[in-house]
């Protein structure tokens, strides 16, 4: 799993590529988390998933978790790009409800 | 019986993305779609993940997961044991969002993926002596349905 960030217009945009599994969310855990304070003063951030080749339900629970760190800088969040056995995850736990699909 | 595999491997969180794409190779010869392929690939994780995470203590010696596939016409069958501490409330753990561990950002919704994403799920777990999924996928529902509806 790998991150890469694009700042444009005051929007953080984190395009996460690979896969996303218990294993892997122990790294992008803690760079994603690097990246919303070094980005605190963000008006949003979006997370990229186009490149996401994998995601279990360990994928909820970190989304559910950087949703929970960006809210505490006043920064919400937002899901661009999901494919579509990645859609399928995160619509039946509603993680769409905390961080709207764009 | 078509066809049979068993793959034994440690518990550990390197063998998460094998697991499941050992699976995925295997079923390969009854010609799923991407969106079957995926389901099973998911399930398969999910399965292997808790074991990973919830089955054994650290330092523990034996920490094995048997993973068994049989294909018996246009269904694939999966079975997924693990030898750890077993699981207290059986039920309980199926309910959606449980987690016994919420510190951990768990999402608690390993099972609800398996049952949804799978056409047949049981689960057996004795405290102390492990816990088996059992997960079975018909293959060429989809392209059935589609059928029908055109």
């Amino acid at each position: 799993m790998r991150i890469s960030v694009n700042y444009q217009d005051n929007v953080l945009y984190l395009r996460l590529s690979g896969e996303l599994d218990e294993h892997s969310a122990t790294y992008a855990r803690r760079e994603a988390d690097r990246l919303a304070e070094g980005y605190a003063g963000s008006d949003s951030a979006v997370f990229d998933l186009r490149d996401v080749s994998f995601m279990d339900s360990t994928g909820i629970g970190f989304l559910i978790g950087r949703y929970k760190k960006f809210r505490q800088f006043g920064v919400p969040t937002y899901l661009t790009n999901p494919t579509q056995s990645t859609d399928k995850i995160l619509s039946m736990s509603g993680v769409y409800t905390l961080m709207p699909k764009i | 019986m078509d066809n049979y595999m068993r793959l034994e491997i440690l518990a550990k969180g390197e063998n998460e993305s094998f697991a499941r794409s050992a699976v995925a190779a295997f079923a390969l010869s009854l010609n799923p779609s991407l969106s079957e392929l995926s389901d099973i690939k998911t399930a398969v994780s999910e399965a292997v993940t808790n074991s990973v995470v919830h089955a054994y203590k650290r330092g523990e010696e034996e920490r094995k997961i048997v993973i068994e596939c049989r294909i018996c016409g246009g269904e694939l069958h999966i079975e997924i044991t693990d030898y750890g501490c077993g699981i207290d409330d059986v039920e309980r753990a199926q309910t959606p969002f449980y987690t016994t561990l919420s510190g951990e950002e768990r999402s608690g919704m390993g099972f609800t993926i398996m049952q949804t994403f799978m056409d047949g799920f049981s689960l057996q777990s004795t405290r102390g002596k492990g816990t088996r999924v059992a997960m079975m996928k018909r293959i060429g529902e989809e392209e059935k349905k589609e059928r029908v509806h055109a």
